[in-house]
């Protein structure tokens, strides 16, 4: 978009030939779709979880958030809410209303704070104006223990990711830069784990996390997941282009292997080793059916589980619900919007997520 | 976060060192696999074996040493059908509807992703501006958590929600989407293409940029159309991606759960209950917890598994070789 701006220009500099060809405007139609569809529902849910209870009650839904405004009317210690009347002496004037009953309203209008006239409700319309609610979310913290989730969340996620990195990085180290006997076993046992996904090991897993006294422990969660072939094979791939000078030179110098892995080898990974930590984290934040398991007790749930319990107890309760779906999107989004390539390339070359 | 780090990297290097003095060089690799081989054998190999011990033995008790050897019985609980497509004929009836739904489910989602995702690769590898924006667009809900995209369509879908809205307004008028069992079906379906498309569009986009221009221009040169060229140029050298994203497609969806389960909760009655959910519900959310048929029932998709990964593996070989 650098030589022309604005919709038009971006619209008809496609072909570089002047003029749009049908197969253009089909392409642009298809991706201005799928820019509502897939935008669409996540700005429906941010808009959403700034409406009060009334707003989110009413139906059909408006497309932003509003708020019944309020009057300050001397005389009264809190702000009264705002009507306008639609009928009788005072049709057009904005009122507050001070007390309402069975069909009937008591109102006053801020010009003669004293005067206080009765009107039917039908005859008065609410005055109403753009708001954004915060209550929502300041109520998480006061009814939820929230931030106890989120840092169960956190913990699990950033535990499990540094731990993922030494072990896998260490395997990684031993099977690109060692000749030993039984390399190749080991390569076939990697590559073995990849056959063997959580979901079809679930009972004796159970078994195993409970006998090592990790069931209901946030470690539980943790240590399981802590070695996967994905890692593995995409340290292993990119450790294997380091050229292996580098370390018959530190050998020279005395350095031991360990100093070399760790000053050495882990260094010059970085990309893949940030590409790697960008995935755990997904994985980790994201991750629900192993913790759905272990966890059972709402101490000690992640923000996915608590989630998922609160829709299916509080099945009315949107408000908090909306406020929490979007507390727990907002990491992954930031994340996404920060290093979105290097995720974008790290799922295509490792075609794990 | 460095200053935690080099501290315990300078802690590990003390046996790590002793090792290397003890074991030499080479076998110290070893000592550098160790971690990595542990935590393999005891979560996910063990498990295997242990998988089997499950699956031929019975009672509720989670423990080994308390469960009865009963050989095939799960099993043949679970196989026990007087005729296999009528889940009704079958004695664990749950197991089937769940094993059919899942097919039907792998069937079509697989079908519409690898749909929807070529279409969208291709329309992403076109002349057209801004392809990274959009590029990111198609990709973006594969980020997001399954609960949170189960939660976000739920809110659409809820009866007094946005798509009902539009409805009314349009005179369709409203449907209670989640109570009607093909609806919700089909709403799986579509929140789980909806969720993960973006992820096989970037796969198949990376394998069209890898096919060489010079093969289009030399059919521009020879007059080619447009749909012509797509059909004997771009499809062809293409297929081995496909394959591959087809394979992935196929395997992720058989293991589908979580954005299902929160989104349905496998309902209305087990309509969308899938084969992963049936496991977790006889071996952890139901009473008695079934652990014999949960496990048998595991072994049956890790084999279903076992021959689409060894697909995956091939293809992916081919799609690196060819």
């Amino acid at each position: 978009m650098a030589d022309r701006s604005g919709v038009t220009g971006f619209l008809t500099a496609t072909r570089g030939r002047g003029r749009l060809h049908w197969t253009d405007w089909v392409s642009y139609g298809y991706l201005f779709l799928g820019v509502f569809l897939m935008f669409g529902p996540v700005v429906w849910l941010v808009l959403s979880s700034f409406k009060d209870q009334n707003e989110l009650d009413r139906f059909p839904p408006r497309f932003l958030p509003y708020a019944q405004e309020v009057l300050t009317v001397p005389g009264y210690d809190d702000p009264l809410p705002a009507f306008t009347v639609t009928e009788g002496d005072l049709a057009g004037q904005v009122v507050g209303q001070t007390r309402r009953a069975a069909g009937r309203a008591e109102v006053v209008s801020p010009d003669a704070p004293e005067d206080r006239v009765r009107l039917t409700t039908d005859m008065l319309q609410p005055v109403e104006g753009v708001a954004f609610a915060t209550d929502n979310y300041t109520q998480l913290f006061a009814r939820f223990d929230f931030l106890r989730y989120f840092w169960n969340s956190t913990f699990i996620t950033i535990a499990a990711t540094v731990i993922m990195l030494l072990v896998n990085a260490m395997a990684a180290f031993a099977l690109s830069k060692y000749q030993f006997r039984g390399r190749n076993a080991v390569l076939l046992i990697v590559i073995g784990t990849l056959m063997i996904p959580q979901t079809v090991v679930l009972v004796p897993l159970f078994l195993i996390v409970t006998k090592l006294g990790m069931f209901n422990s946030l470690w539980g969660v943790i240590i399981p997941g802590a070695a996967t072939p994905t890692g593995v094979f995409l340290l292993r791939q990119y450790m294997i282009t380091i050229p292996d000078e580098i370390l018959d030179a530190a050998r020279m110098d005395k350095a031991s292997e360990w100093k070399i892995f760790w000053r050495i080898i882990l260094p010059l990974s970085a990309p893949a080793i940030a590409v790697l930590a960008i995935l755990a984290i997904m994985w980790r934040w994201n991750d629900f059916l192993w913790p759905l398991i272990v966890l059972t007790r709402t101490e000690n749930f992640t923000l996915q589980l608590a989630l998922n319990s609160f829709q299916g107890e509080l099945q009315t309760d949107w408000p908090s619900l909306l406020a929490m779906t979007v507390l727990t999107l907002l990491p992954i989004a930031a994340v996404f919007m920060f290093l979105q390539k290097y995720i974008a390339t790290g799922i295509a070359s490792t075609g794990g997520k | 976060m460095l200053a935690v780090i080099t501290p315990l990297m300078r802690i590990i290097e003390i046996p790590m060192l002793a090792l290397q003095r003890l074991l030499g060089i080479n076998r110290l690799a070893w000592a550098f696999l160790l971690p990595n081989l542990i935590l393999f054998g005891l979560f996910a190999f063990l498990p295997v074996i242990l998988n089997v011990f499950y699956a031929t033995s019975g009672s509720d008790n989670v423990l080994l040493q308390n469960r009865p050897f009963v050989g095939g019985q799960n099993f043949g609980q679970l196989l026990d059908c007087g005729n296999y497509i009528d889940a009704n004929s079958c004695r664990e009836d749950k197991f089937w509807r769940a094993v059919w739904n899942t097919v039907t489910f792998v069937t079509l989602q697989a079908g519409f992703m690898v749909g929807f995702a070529l279409l969208t690769a291709v329309i992403l590898n076109g002349r057209i501006r801004a392809r990274g924006f959009f590029r990111s667009v198609f990709f973006f809900p594969v980020l997001l958590s399954p609960v949170v995209v189960a939660l976000i369509w739920k809110w659409i879908l809820q009866r007094e929600g946005v798509l009902n809205a539009f409805l009314d307004w349009t005179g369709l008028g409203g449907i209670n989407w989640l109570v009607d069992a093909q609806w919700a079906f089909g709403w799986s379906v579509f929140i789980s293409v909806w969720a993960h498309m973006g992820f096989y569009t970037l796969i198949l986009l990376a394998g069209l940029q890898a096919i060489p221009r010079d093969v289009y221009e030399a059919a521009t040169m020879d007059g080619a159309s447009g749909w012509r060229t797509f059909r004997r140029i771009t499809l062809p050298l293409l297929a081995p991606t496909m394959l591959v994203v087809l394979v992935l497609a196929l395997i992720r969806g058989v293991q589908t759960f979580d954005e299902i389960y929160a989104f349905t909760g496998g309902g209305p009655g087990t309509a969308t209950t899938f084969i992963i959910q049936y496991i977790y519900e006889r071996g952890f959310a139901g009473a008695p917890r079934l652990f014999g048929l949960a496990a048998a029932a595991s072994l049956l998709v890790a084999g279903v598994l076992v021959v689409l990964t060894l697909a995956q593996l091939w293809a992916n070989r081919r799609n690196v070789d060819g």
